[in-house]
């Protein structure tokens, strides 16, 4: 680190400040633009923090707050270690010409990993500044005391300098040393020691997010509200039938009777655009297009026929997850043989609007404005797509229509960018509905095998879990590679081949056990609208759906109470504590076999459910309280209780929304929601096809306990309680019913019929 | 072309729009207005809702000719920061938006409903927000909200 003296400050610039580190005074922001911007460098300390000319601090977070209000737990953890008023602290998001590459919103990482760096950094400039101060005094550090953003002497007030007159303005250009990791393990090690928990006086606090009065008030822009001036509309023409590709366009139909419209065809890569955006609306849908057939796509097997065909389909790859002990022995040995299987369907992200994305392509030059997930990875990928380097390429993420993992924003980056590229204008795609339900990624759809072995007294010896299903990444999770969006895939470009899915995460400790997986092949090679990859907790709630019924089914099998059998069976203190904490928190009654508590056809069915999983350091257990009604096959999720262990809370609010969000969209995606397509035609295209859940079926109460044990560092809680959500519905329908719904969604049709199959039978 | 004459959140406008065209699309794309959002373009969401001399309307759906010498209250309109709409204030005491996308139908639906029906019960409440979406699940912050501001307006 080259740090100048006092001395040699005073003399290059007579300024009454001290530039800890800097040979040059260099603004914060530079007024020119270099011919080729560089990049943050992630093992400088100016990559993450910036302390402004007033004393107010930028730090550079390159993940971003999509709607959990990190935004402000970022804020608290970098004005905890500075030492600064919160409110002199801003985030700056998902930018990247301004923020390192820490992987975006990814794997509920935002204060896990996310915030690790930010947190360093921020320790580390204090000290920088402690001992800058300590120079100018000539007084031990050990004597200087910092409180919002002032150095100070102990004892002697009159002396005291604040961080703006230390640096305000400057650079520190002082090395931290970067761990080299790109995206989500991004870190950096610093000479400062953050501060022990036990000092906190801003993390821990439920203090209010930053985003909320501009979504109120209708004040703020999302990246559907971004104009640039000169900029086009443009709407994108997918095929309407499986594997269709584009034959003969008749642009000149249109163009003559709206002479304002272009159409932009590459292949398969077919678009409208237009001056103004209703007309590029209207272009789109009146543009004939005459698809021709690929004669190479195979009829798909439709959503009703998809888990059979699942079953039969070859493996393209089989992991087994976790091996312990010999299953196959103790199968052998069995008295008795428990089992079961499972289904999940294929589920949209359904954003709550389509996406939407900005592109400015001119010379040697793109800037995207993205409400992607991933903005550092459209980068990357738009880099590829236009065979720039990546700092020639400045995304800048926007908020959007909700996100919550590989939805449709980076297929809209990649088309805007493609027609900014071809027009030389700027150019703004949105889709229409159909666009954000039949033509997002979707989470793939699994079939869970499920075995266990007991001896003859009843305890489990063996346990045998294996999914398969479509991979989680048939298109990768992100952007960075044009070959995974649709743009890439209808200009021809060949395809990836990445296989991935996912195994039940928890603690029992069953002698001898094996969790499994196989993938089978896409539905379609090609530009496909059933393409899969991540939908929030990729894979957690399908792969919980499975497995956590199935410890219900075995409890009840060998008459236990399914809380007495986890909390006999795990084996981690923490997933054992969070289990108690969400029995005692609803008082759990137990229970060892289903008491229909109604017989009549048109009365409520009552009933109660748990399910328990941890994942990446964090523990769940959720209880579900349901109402069932027979007469019209609605299951409602009355009464919902959570208990949570996610390590050090940072801002407990923002976390019980979040958690509270985690079970809406988990009950919505086991009650409602199934992608349905025929032969060659996806028919979930808007909300009437694709329903979610509403207002009417939100629970009455979602009752949260945060276990704190804040000794553990932080981990997630974007995605973990929703892994719990649809198994806890089932085991409670369960328990109202004495039916198992073994394949979601629990539609009121397959309800109904699920619960007339059963009184014919009794 | 046809030309429309209203009052948009308190202002005399003019403007042209297509005989076909949505008053989504004619606020956005004519009067660059920023709210309301487009969130399916068929009445199933709530994204795009405007009062219509008070009476919720969802944009998406209805000719921009509608307008014509009426009054069209937006998000923007219906109060500020300074001067909140009870609902408003109400949501954001409550921190109810995660991504905000779907705020605009919620708080104008509210208002309208709340303004008819200062006391609505929560079976009220449920019934009259039926058809709005929020994709982030912000439904259990959504009532707390609505309950505060009746709570207020009491
Ligand atoms: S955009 Fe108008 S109701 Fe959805
Ligand atoms: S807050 Fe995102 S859709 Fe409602």
């Amino acid at each position: 680190m080259s740090t100048l003296s006092r001395r040699a400050v005073l003399q290059a610039g007579g300024a009454l400040v001290v530039a800890i580190a800097l040979p040059r005074l260099v603004p914060v922001v530079d007024a020119a633009a270099p011919a080729m911007p560089a990049l943050p460098d992630p093992s400088q300390l100016d990559a993450w923090l910036a302390v402004l000319p007033d004393g107010s601090v930028q730090a550079f977070f390159g993940k971003m707050d999509m709607g959990h209000g990190i935004e402000i737990a970022i804020a608290q953890i970098v004005a905890e270690e500075l030492d600064v008023d919160i409110e002199r602290v801003s985030i700056v998001m998902g930018d990247t010409a301004r923020t390192p590459n820490q992987g975006g919103a990814s794997g509920s990482t935002g204060i896990s990993n996310g915030a690790k760096p930010l947190r360093n950094a921020a320790a580390e400039a204090r000290r920088l500044l402690v001992e800058a101060a300590s120079r100018e005094w000539d007084v031990p550090v050990a004597r200087l005391a910092v409180a919002q953003g002032m150095v100070s002497v102990i004892g002697e007030p009159a002396r005291s300098l604040s961080y703006a007159a230390l640096v305000g303005g400057r650079k520190f250009n002082a090395p931290v040393e970067w761990n080299k990791s790109v995206g989500n393990a991004m870190d950096v090690k610093v000479k400062a020691q953050p501060k022990a928990r036990g000092a906190y006086k801003l993390v821990g606090q439920s203090l209010p997010r930053r985003d909320v009065s501009g979504k109120v008030f209708g004040t703020r822009d999302f990246v559907t509200d971004l104009r640039v001036p000169g900029m086009l509309h443009a709407r994108m023409i997918r095929p309407p039938k499986a594997g269709q590709v584009v034959g003969h366009v008749d642009s000149a139909a249109l163009t003559t009777k709206y002479p304002q419209v272009q159409v932009v065809q590459d292949k398969d890569f077919l678009a409208v655009v237009a001056p103004r955006e209703w007309l590029a609306v209207k272009a789109a849908r009146e543009l004939k297009v005459e698809w021709r057939p690929d004669t190479a796509q195979k009829p798909w097997p439709g959503h009703d026929g998809l888990h059979a065909w699942i079953r039969k389909a070859p493996v393209l790859k089989r992991d087994d997850a976790l091996r312990k002990g010999d299953v196959e022995a103790a199968f052998a040995q069995a008295a008795r043989v428990v089992d079961a299987e499972y289904e999940w369907p294929l589920q949209s992200h359904a954003c709550m609007g389509p996406a939407c994305a900005v592109a400015d392509v001119r010379g040697d030059r793109a800037t995207v404005w993205t409400g992607s997930q991933k903005p550092h990875s459209v980068r990357d990928g738009v880099a590829k797509l236009l065979g720039m380097p990546i700092e020639a390429v400045h995304t800048i993420w926007v908020m959007g229509p909700g996100s919550y993992g590989r939805n449709d924003a980076g297929d809209a980056a990649m088309d805007a960018v493609w027609l900014s590229k071809r027009l030389g204008k700027p150019v703004r795609v949105q889709g229409m509905r159909h666009d954000g339900t039949a033509w997002d990624p979707k989470g793939p759809a699994c079939v869970h095998r499920s075995r266990a072995a007991l001896d003859a007294q009843g305890k489990v010896i063996a346990w045998d879990f294996t999914s398969r299903g479509l991979s989680r990444v048939g298109v990768s999770f992100n952007e960075a590679d044009p070959r995974d969006t649709l743009a890439g895939q209808s200009l021809g470009m060949p395809l990836p081949t990445d296989i991935g899915f996912g195994a039940p995460s928890e603690s029992y400790g069953f002698a001898n056990k094996r969790q499994a997986w196989e993938v089978v092949p896409p539905l379609q090679e090609r530009y496909s609208p059933l393409r899969t990859s991540h939908l929030r907790d990729p894979l957690g709630p399908e792969v919980h759906f499975g497995s956590e019924q199935f410890i219900d089914e075995l409890a009840l099998a060998t008459g236990q109470d399914p809380v007495a059998f986890r909390l006999a069976n795990l084996t981690a203190p923490r997933d054992i504590a969070v289990v108690k904490a969400a029995a005692d928190r609803c008082n759990w009654t137990p229970r060892v076999k289903p008491v229909i508590r109604s017989k009549k056809q048109d009365a409520v069915l009552t009933g109660r459910g748990m399910a328990y999983a941890t994942r990446a350091g964090t523990v769940v257990a959720v209880v579900i309280d349901v109402e069932v009604t027979p007469a019209t096959g609605r299951v409602w999720a009355r009464r919902v209780t959570v208990a949570h262990d996610c390590g050090l809370v940072v801002n407990p609010r923002g976390l019980v929304q979040t958690i509270e969000g985690n079970v809406i969209h988990g009950l919505s995606r086991t009650l409602f929601e199934e992608v349905q397509f025929d032969a060659d035609t996806v028919r979930s295209v808007d909300w009437a096809s694709y329903p979610i859940l509403e207002m009417q079926d939100a629970p009455e109460a979602v009752d949260v306990v945060l276990l704190d044990s804040a000794q553990s560092d932080p981990s997630g809680a974007g995605e973990p309680t929703i892994r719990c959500v649809p198994a806890a519905l089932a085991n409670a329908f369960y328990d109202a019913t004495g039916v198992r719904l073994r394949r979601a969604p629990f539609t009121p049709a397959r309800v109904k019929k699920a619960l007339q199959s059963r009184s014919r039978k009794a | 072309m046809a030309t429309v004459h209203f009052t948009l959140d308190g202002k005399a406008v003019t403007a042209e729009a297509d005989e076909d065209q949505p008053l989504l699309y004619l606020l956005r794309d004519e009067l660059g207005l920023n709210n309301p959002h487009f969130g399916c373009g068929l009445a199933q969401c709530g994204a795009c809702t405007v009062h219509l001399d008070g009476e919720p309307l969802r944009s998406c759906v209805a000719p921009a000719s509608i307008v014509e010498g009426k009054t069209v209250t937006t998000i923007r309109g219906l109060g500020t920061p300074e001067h909140p709409h009870p609902v408003q204030q109400a949501w954001a005491d409550e921190q109810v938006p995660q991504c905000g996308y779907c705020v605009n139908g919620w708080i104008m639906t509210a208002a309208a409903l709340l303004r008819k029906n200062p006391k609505a019960s929560d079976a009220e409440l449920r019934a009259g927000l039926a058809g709005l979406k929020c994709r982030c699940g912000t439904h259990l912050s959504i009532m707390r909200a609505i309950k505060r501001a009746q709570a207020r307006l009491a």
